[in-house]
């Protein structure tokens, strides 16, 4: 088993190590910017802290325009796992919060706070957490996020996240490979802080308990390994290991492939190996975090090239504009034919755009190449010699890569990897053709992506289409059911003959009728809702025994709905008693209301010998809450309809069942006094709140409000004469029918 | 300030194509100089000429498609297929030989199909075949080697001849073709094959005059033309220009054939280092096979494709009508180039090992 942890640590100790495919040997240029001690950059005027620097998100800007900051003072916050904040590199003000050109390849302007530093320094008060180890591994990780750290090898993934995994890590590497030219940050780093390095090697290991530590140094860092080695030596589980220079061998997974000989799993991540990784200068910046308290506001950059004259290392704060780093290193623009400069190293790193671009916490290296160094020659035919497959790291065939990505043919890039690329730029640095190969890698990918998300896009789009075709079926379906339940009903109502309160009821129920149609056509012109209109003439037209069944169930049932609405009264206490002052509040529905609140009012005065106050008030009460019931028995059988078309017989019984004991439960009511009604109507909502989860919308529920406050007053009410009460019963059924089905009308109208 | 664009990396090798094409020239040097050596100027005239025409075709060419022929002459991929042509053709041939083949591999094989890159056949393979099946008179006159012939013949004598027919003492290619004897020459595989054919044993057949070198069986000028590409077939391996994929397998393949029938019949079947010195094979492994544009191009394709075409070079020289097949060989495996590709992929890093669909073999 070569892959076994003991095999790999027995090899690791005799320094037998692996290789990876692949890889190339460009000139390392190391010693140019190397030799001298890392220098504190002067601190420029202006400093540009973009608010995401990192993979993830960012967070929220806390501070506003024009306030005074300290340094290490944060600029952003947010509870955001995947979110890491931000703080001010210097002393001084924020003079804008604003769009500024980018630390990316695009340049594209993203939130940026610009700060204009006064020059003092002061940091905000400080608190280490010496006693790291003391303290739960939460307070630790959150003091590491807390202090911005993300990581600084060039991802910048949040280094809070690969900490906090909960998974049993093998293997610590620290990452001091270095393996682009030119770039010696690092180096230096290692040479002249590899205490503090390994103070927070300490730290990651509190936190993340691995078996073996293995800190990886190209041997062209000679001085680097000797410096970490000291630093490392009083603990043997900490290995310097030297690995044999070859161009990636920094990379994260090629890494991992020398020293364990583990490959991290397409689209995986290096724990699934047992595997974490950090670089060094993640290292030092937790050590600063926890020993010194300090967030992360500076790092190490690499200024070099043949175009600056003092090459070097610079302590740069995060936010410092190049064109600052170009002084200070004494950038020569006569050594160059144009312009260049490139952030990063020089193969993976990017064409800056402008001179302002800041500094961020992936920027290890300013490279300013003079004209021999950045020679750039025309791309030519590939002639398929396969140079680029020798030499790719992810032992991809970058040749037909390039060929499908070229042709967009990108579902055949896909199939060969393309998404396993590092884009570490060995192919196109080989290629005889000069082909900028991991250019059209980049551009493939990125269409790959956006074609995804229009996928997406387009399958919500066809999903919500789907769906709303299925509810007009259903609710056509609804309609269609509910037309013949009421058919049904109806021949029910004519073969139940012989009941002496109902044919009163139903002479009642004609009369008040005949009176409401004349007012509801009338209300109905002046109102330009063409919904009631119809639903008053189909009223008009139909049977009246149809009707009259209806009513009874209405009736009784809004009797019920009372009765539950009366449970939920603490919910309102702002309703208003006059029903018309309901049609101001209540926008979406207040047609309706309006016109069912002036018929009440009409009624009222036309029957004012027969019907009190007070019977108007229960007659608004029984036809508010009729119209309410009235759309949720709709929607209950629409729902029984599609979800249980067998059941459709059944629940016609059911309904006819219903109604019959409505109609005996309305006549006692009729009788009896109304408390008793009220109390078995309170029992049955009860059961009917339990039952039905199927609460209406936003409509239905500022009615409730109404309900409630109509229902104190007819409460109220209760001692009052039995006639009295009937007539205005008899009056309150009519409306109700009249409203159930103005509701249904216009519920019907509304939906489709 | 503006700044200069450019994608990652910006570091680039200092060898480009013009570079490896003009190295692969380079390497055809020892076997090309022998070549003359042996069957005398009409070798380098031949390339003289092929050169020629392939540049003006090609400028003419991409001055049609409106393309810049200047960088394109530059990368000397024009200038490598001439040289391979002019090389594999009889040195005598006449002119319009070379020029029609030239025209033809660049014009038709190349440019057709969309120029360097994009050629699915060999160019000058193509261009050799076209010529070996419309002419083969021209394509089979080959002039016996130096030491053997005749006549001898000078610079004059391969300008003349190419150009009217006629040497400069009026003798013809047909006189010139004859050796010490006033026997008409053929090459070495086309002597075996003939007298293999005649009903003599191989062992017979080598003792023929032809087979009179340092190695027994091996044609005279074959054994030494062959080395000297064989001693630029390894520089190439070595400058990392060529991979030995290909070479290998190829040759291997033809030699493993060879011991193979001349174990099974040793009358008949001419031994391996007969195959492997006779004939084109050493220059078609290491040269021709290894084109980039026509080849496959990963590693374990390659050997593939290599041992392929070293199956098809054994089988057309053993059972087919011609004497070499290198030119046949490599054609019939360019167009199993893209199959070869799709099933030879390499591991990803991070993948398991593609699964090949072996439907059709499980299913018994």
């Amino acid at each position: 088993m070569d892959n076994n942890f003991d095999d790999i640590v027995k090899k690791l100790e005799n320094n037998e190590l692996w290789d990876f495919h692949g890889g190339v040997f460009p000139a390392e240029q190391k010693t140019l910017s190397n030799q001298n001690l890392i220098a504190q950059l002067p601190l420029s005027k202006y400093l540009y802290v973009p608010v995401k620097q990192h993979i993830g998100v960012e967070g929220q800007v806390i501070v506003s325009e024009g306030q005074a900051v300290l340094k290490g003072e944060p600029l952003t916050q947010s509870s955001n796992p995947f979110a890491v904040p931000i703080h001010a590199p210097s002393s001084g003000k924020i003079l804008s919060i604003g769009e500024h050109v980018s630390a990316h390849p695009s340049g594209l302007p993203e939130l940026t706070i610009k700060i204009e530093t006064d020059q003092q320094d002061r940091w905000l008060p400080l608190t280490p957490m010496v006693d790291y180890q003391k303290q739960s591994k939460m307070d630790v990780i959150g003091a590491i996020c807390n202090a911005g750290i993300s990581g600084m090898g060039g991802a910048g993934f949040p280094t809070h996240i690969k900490i906090g995994t909960t998974k049993q890590v093998e293997f610590l590497i620290i990452n001091g490979v270095e393996c682009e030219p030119y770039i010696t940050s690092d180096d230096r780093l290692m040479r002249e802080h590899a205490w503090q390095i390994r103070q927070g090697i300490d730290v990651l290991c509190h936190l993340l308990n691995p078996k073996c530590v293995v800190i990886a140094i190209e041997k062209n860092k000679p001085e680097a390994i000797e410096a970490m080695e000291v630093a490392c030596k009083e603990n043997s589980n900490y290995q310097v290991v030297d690995i044999p220079t070859k161009y990636p061998a920094g990379g994260e997974k090629q890494l991992i492939q020398v020293l364990t000989n583990r490959e991290v799993p397409a689209k995986g991540l290096p724990i699934d190996v047992g595997v974490i990784m950090h670089n060094v200068g993640t290292c030092f910046a937790v050590s600063d975090a926890i020993f010194s308290g300090k967030p992360l506001v500076q790092r190490v950059v690499t200024v070099t090239g043949g175009a600056v004259e003092t090459p070097g290392n610079f302590w740069a704060p995060i936010g410092t504009p190049v064109s600052h780093l170009f002084n200070e290193a004494n950038y020569n623009s006569k050594a160059q034919k144009q312009p260049q400069a490139i952030m990063g190293g020089p193969m993976m790193g990017f064409s800056i755009t402008d001179e302002s671009v800041p500094v961020v916490k992936t920027t290890n290296c300013i490279l300013l190449p003079d004209a021999k160094e950045s020679q750039t020659r025309k791309e030519q035919a590939c002639i398929r010699c396969g140079a680029c497959a020798d030499v790719c790291p992810a032992n991809l065939l970058p040749q037909q890569l390039f060929w499908h990505a070229k042709g967009k043919e990108l579902d055949k890039a896909q199939d060969y990897n393309l998404f396993d690329c590092i884009e570490c730029g060995a192919c196109a640095y080989v290629c005889p053709s000069d082909i900028p190969l991991v250019h059209y890698y980049r551009v493939a990918k990125s269409e790959i992506k956006l074609e995804q998300d229009e996928k997406v896009k387009a399958d919500k789009a066809r999903e919500r289409f789907e769906k709303r075709a299925a509810r007009l079926i259903a609710e056509q379906e609804a309609r269609d059911e509910k037309h013949r339940l009421a058919a049904e009903a109806r021949k029910q109502a004519m073969s139940d003959s012989g009941n002496t309160a109902k044919d009163k009821i139903a002479a009642a129920l004609a009369r008040a009728k005949a009176k409401k149609e004349a007012t509801a056509k009338g209300m109905s012109n002046a109102d330009e809702s063409i919904a009631p209109h119809k639903a008053n003439e189909n009223s008009g037209t139909k049977a009246s025994s149809n009707e009259r069944v209806q009513a009874a169930i209405a009736r009784a049932k809004a009797k019920k709905e009372a009765a539950q609405k009366a449970l939920q009264q603490t919910e309102s206490k702002t309703a208003n008693l006059e029903p018309t002052e309901i049609s101001d509040t209540d926008s979406a529905d207040s047609k309706v209301m309006l016109q069912d609140a002036d018929v009440a009012d009409t009624l009222d005065n036309k029957d004012k010998p027969a019907i009190d106050k007070k019977a108007k008030v229960a007659a608004a009460i029984a036809k508010a809450k009729a119209k309410k019931l009235a759309q949720q028995r709709e929607e209950k059988e629409a729902e029984n309809s599609i979800g249980y078309p067998d059941n459709a017989n059944s629940a016609v019984e059911k309904n006819t069942k219903e109604t019959q004991s409505d109609d005996i439960q309305a006549e006692n009511l009729a009788l009896k006094k109304q408390r008793v009604a009220a109390a078995v109507a309170k029992a049955k909502a009860k059961k009917l709140a339990a039952n039905s989860d199927q609460v209406i919308a936003d409509d239905v529920t500022t009615k409730q409000d109404t309900l409630q406050s109509l229902d104190k007053d007819n409460k109220e009410s209760q001692g009052l004469d039995q006639k009295k009460q009937r007539i205005a019963a008899a009056v309150a059924k009519a409306k109700a029918k009249k409203a159930a089905k103005d509701a249904s009308q216009k519920t019907e109208d509304d939906k489709s | 300030m503006n700044f200069k664009l450019a994608s990652s990396p910006h570091q680039h090798v200092r060898r480009n194509t013009g570079q490896v094409m003009r190295m692969v020239i380079l390497a055809l040097l020892p076997g090309v100089l022998l070549q003359t050596w042996f069957f005398g100027w009409g070798t380098l005239v031949q390339v003289m000429l092929a050169i020629i025409t392939v540049v003006v075709t090609e400028a003419a060419i991409l001055e049609l498609r409106k393309k810049d022929f200047e960088s394109a002459i530059k990368d000397y991929s024009a200038i490598l297929t001439a040289v391979l042509l002019a090389i594999s053709i009889p040195p005598f041939a006449p002119w319009w030989i070379v020029v029609l083949g030239s025209f033809f591999a660049i014009a038709i094989v190349k440019q057709l199909y969309g120029g360097l890159g994009f050629n699915v056949f060999n160019p000058a393979m193509a261009g050799y075949v076209m010529l070996l099946i419309s002419f083969p008179v021209q394509m089979t006159q080959w002039l016996p080697p130096a030491g053997l012939a005749q006549y001898s013949h000078n610079f004059n004598d391969a300008l003349y001849v190419i150009f009217t027919g006629f040497s400069v003492d009026g003798f013809s290619i047909a006189q010139l073709k004859t050796d010490y004897d006033g026997v008409t020459m053929a090459t070495p595989l086309d002597t075996a094959k003939t007298a293999i054919a005649q009903n003599l044993t191989y062992s017979e057949s080598i003792e023929l005059p032809i087979f009179d070198s340092l190695v027994p069986g091996i044609g005279v000028a074959s054994s030494w033309i062959s080395l000297g590409y064989l001693l630029g077939g390894l520089y190439l391996i070595k400058q990392k220009v060529i991979n030995w994929h290909i070479p290998v397998g190829m040759l291997t393949t033809t030699v493993v054939c060879a011991i193979i029938m001349s174990i099974a019949d040793s009358d008949v079947y001419p031994s391996g280092i007969f195959h492997l010195l006779n004939g084109s094979i050493i220059i078609g492994a290491f040269f021709i096979a290894t084109d980039p544009v026509s080849a496959c191009t990963t590693n374990k394709g390659r050997l593939v494709f290599g041992a392929a075409i070293g199956f098809w070079v054994y089988v057309i020289r053993t059972w087919g009508g011609y004497p070499d097949a290198v030119a046949f060989a490599v054609l019939i495996m360019n167009m199993a180039v893209p199959l070869i590709d799709y099933y030879t992929r390499p591991r990803t890093y991070g993948h398991s090992p593609i699964k090949t669909n072996k439907r059709g073999i499980n299913d018994e």
